[in-house]
């Protein structure tokens, strides 16, 4: 878990994935401890971030698998990551908006209307 | 001379990232442990700045603007207008229960032991070849292949997004102030004579 002196300085893979996988942690802590459904919001949009990260990183880092050509899936999934985002953001905030006119209030602790 | 170029090369790259990684992750930290909505909102702005530094250090130059453009200029500008329409005023807090939290720092640390640790034993597994020096992933690259190998999800995702705008119009239609109806003509012209 230590990084050695030699792998301080060269920027490897292996950093790219430990930063993402610190952000995802962060992310799925936001959306744990938030109540306000809009910090939770905020929580998904890091952890797609982080797993972003990990796409391209792979991208670059898997040239020998390419064939010589330059690898471009893991940019293409990011891209679409991406997208999915936005309108995954939209729709969330278009429902959050209909909870606040009927509740006056957007803590997710008193969406409790659906239970039995 | 040329290792030496090489060398200073290689320690650009690994000053910009760690301050690029500071910098995403000291924000994520603070999204978690901020109490004010609105500065988890600048802390996910912070964080995506970041991230997008991080595409740059990693050749997706098109990603990077991408990210800026979209997430930091689009979403993040959705989310804090969410903020400003849901909240009385945007300060008011929601404290989270003590047995809450005790819950969420358990389960979050074991998650990244778990993933450190993962990482650590199958890095040996991973490739680690990256582009010649010198190349870049051509942006035309990108667009032949996202209109040619990708054109069914690049097409598909245009569907989504019609549909997203369509549904999230809906959905935020408030159901409690109905929409007043259109005046008649009758009812217009007797407002006329009211007013003049």
């Amino acid at each position: 878990m230590i990084l050695s002196q030699s792998t301080f300085l060269t920027i490897g893979l292996q950093h790219y994935l430990m930063l993402a996988a610190f952000m995802f942690v962060c992310g799925l802590l936001t959306m744990m401890v938030k109540r306000n459904a809009i910090g939770i919001l905020m929580g998904v949009e890091l952890v797609l971030n982080a797993a972003n990260v990990n796409l391209v990183a792979f991208n670059k880092f898997s040239y020998a698998t390419s064939g010589g050509q330059p690898l471009l899936t893991g940019q293409i999934f990011a891209i679409f990551v991406i997208v999915l985002a936005a309108a995954e953001a939209s729709v969330a905030l278009a429902i959050f908006l209909n909870y606040y006119n009927n509740f006056s209030t957007i803590d997710v602790e008193r969406a409790r209307s659906l239970k039995g | 001379m040329i290792i030496l170029a090489q060398t200073s090369t290689e320690v650009t790259t690994a000053v910009l990232f760690y301050l690029f990684a500071a910098m995403s992750a000291g924000a994520a930290v603070a999204m978690v442990l901020s109490r004010n909505i609105v500065r988890t909102a600048v802390a996910l702005l912070f964080t995506l700045l970041g991230v997008g530094g991080l595409y740059f250090l990693l050749d997706a130059e098109f990603l990077a603007a991408v990210q800026l453009v979209v997430y930091a200029g689009g979403t993040l500008i959705l989310i804090i207008f969410g903020v400003m329409l849901t909240s009385k005023s945007p300060f008011s807090k929601f404290e989270p229960k003590l047995v809450e939290v005790i819950v969420a720092v358990s389960v979050a640390s074991v998650l990244l032991v778990a993933l450190l640790m993962a990482i650590n034993n199958s890095m040996s597994t991973f490739g680690t070849d990256t582009q010649p020096a010198g190349t870049r992933y051509p942006v035309d690259l990108l667009g032949q292949a996202l209109l040619g190998d990708y054109l069914v999800p690049f097409e598909l995702s245009s569907v989504l997004l019609l549909v997203v705008m369509i549904g999230a119009a809906y959905l935020a239609k408030g159901r409690k102030h109905e929409v007043e109806a259109a005046p008649t003509p009758s009812e217009l012209s007797r407002r006329a004579k009211t007013w003049s």
